[in-house]
């Protein structure tokens, strides 16, 4: 029986090493590097727009700042996924480019632009949410009981 | 003096902004996770924070930092309910969040539309 099992098993292994020096070795500290800087690189921009439109509009208050600040810089997101900008750079950046607010802009418009074949109706405008769904839902679950919890402890007070 | 500040601000943002990303691009390389699943445990994250009343001091320190990854969308979502329950009853709760973030949902949904209207997809 282990005589049998024992050629597969040497042949297994040696697919195995060869699979790993095959694979390209992306480095662990590298990615991690690369989607730091282009991360912390997308907060300092986000940061940058709102200082300028907190110049430019004195007295609009902090939460329009805030959110005419996200408008454009997801505005920008999707512009860069129209032009093909975007993918170049997510290739590098991983976690970078997919965490902040403009990798969830990203998501919606590479999804509604490859299913363009099929159709505005059918293909763009059903498959829009199918990468951001799950937050976009678990999103208004969580915060809604989370509304109804701080109602619930701390309006009786 | 308001230049100093200035600039550690931006370090501030820089530095924070950049590790929750390293930490999501090590949870991908450790753990195998989906990309979906690391963004909904960040959202989650964001609205605990708001949940419990620690995200206003966190924006605070980090500003962009924190509220640039998912996590800020998380807690703008909670902001949003639980402001809105708090002001016309429980009913609010359901209707804050969306209304507090539809600004960059609605943006990236017209756009979106407006771009894939626009250019054709590329190969890969």
């Amino acid at each position: 029986m282990s005589a049998i099992a024992n050629p597969i098993e040497k042949r297994n292994e040696r697919y195995g090493k060869y699979v790993d020096s095959v694979t390209p070795k992306t480095g662990t500290l590298k990615s991690l590097w690369h989607s730091f800087w282009i991360g912390g690189l997308t907060c300092c921009i986000a940061q940058g727009i709102g200082d300028i439109y907190a110049l430019i509009f004195p007295n609009f208050s902090e939460d329009l700042i805030v959110n005419i600040t996200s408008m454009t810089i997801i505005t920008l997101a999707i512009l860069f996924t129209g032009l093909g900008f975007y993918d170049i750079i997510a290739r590098k950046g991983g976690a970078g480019c997919f965490l902040p607010i403009t990798g969830f802009a990203n998501a919606i418009s590479s999804a509604a632009m490859e299913y363009k074949s099929e159709g505005l109706i059918l293909g763009t405008s059903v498959k829009m949410f199918t990468v951001v769904g799950p937050v976009v839902v678990n999103g208004i679950v969580w915060s809604t009981i989370a509304g109804l919890l701080n109602l619930l402890i701390l309006g009786r007070i | 003096m308001t230049i100093l500040n200035t600039i550690t601000t931006y370090l501030t943002v820089f530095a924070v902004g950049g590790l929750m990303c390293a930490l999501a691009q090590l949870l991908i390389i450790k753990t195998k996770l989906t990309p979906a699943r690391i963004l909904v445990i960040f959202l989650l994250t964001g609205v605990l924070l708001e949940g419990i009343g620690v995200y206003k001091y966190i924006n605070d320190f980090a500003q962009a930092g924190i509220s640039v990854p998912i996590i800020g969308f998380g807690a703008s979502l909670a902001r949003g309910s639980i402001e809105m329950a708090r002001q016309i009853g429980f009913i609010g709760a359901f209707a804050g969040g969306l209304v507090r973030t539809a600004f960059g949902v609605g943006v990236a949904v017209v756009a979106s539309y407006a771009v894939t209207l626009i250019f054709s997809p590329r190969s890969k």
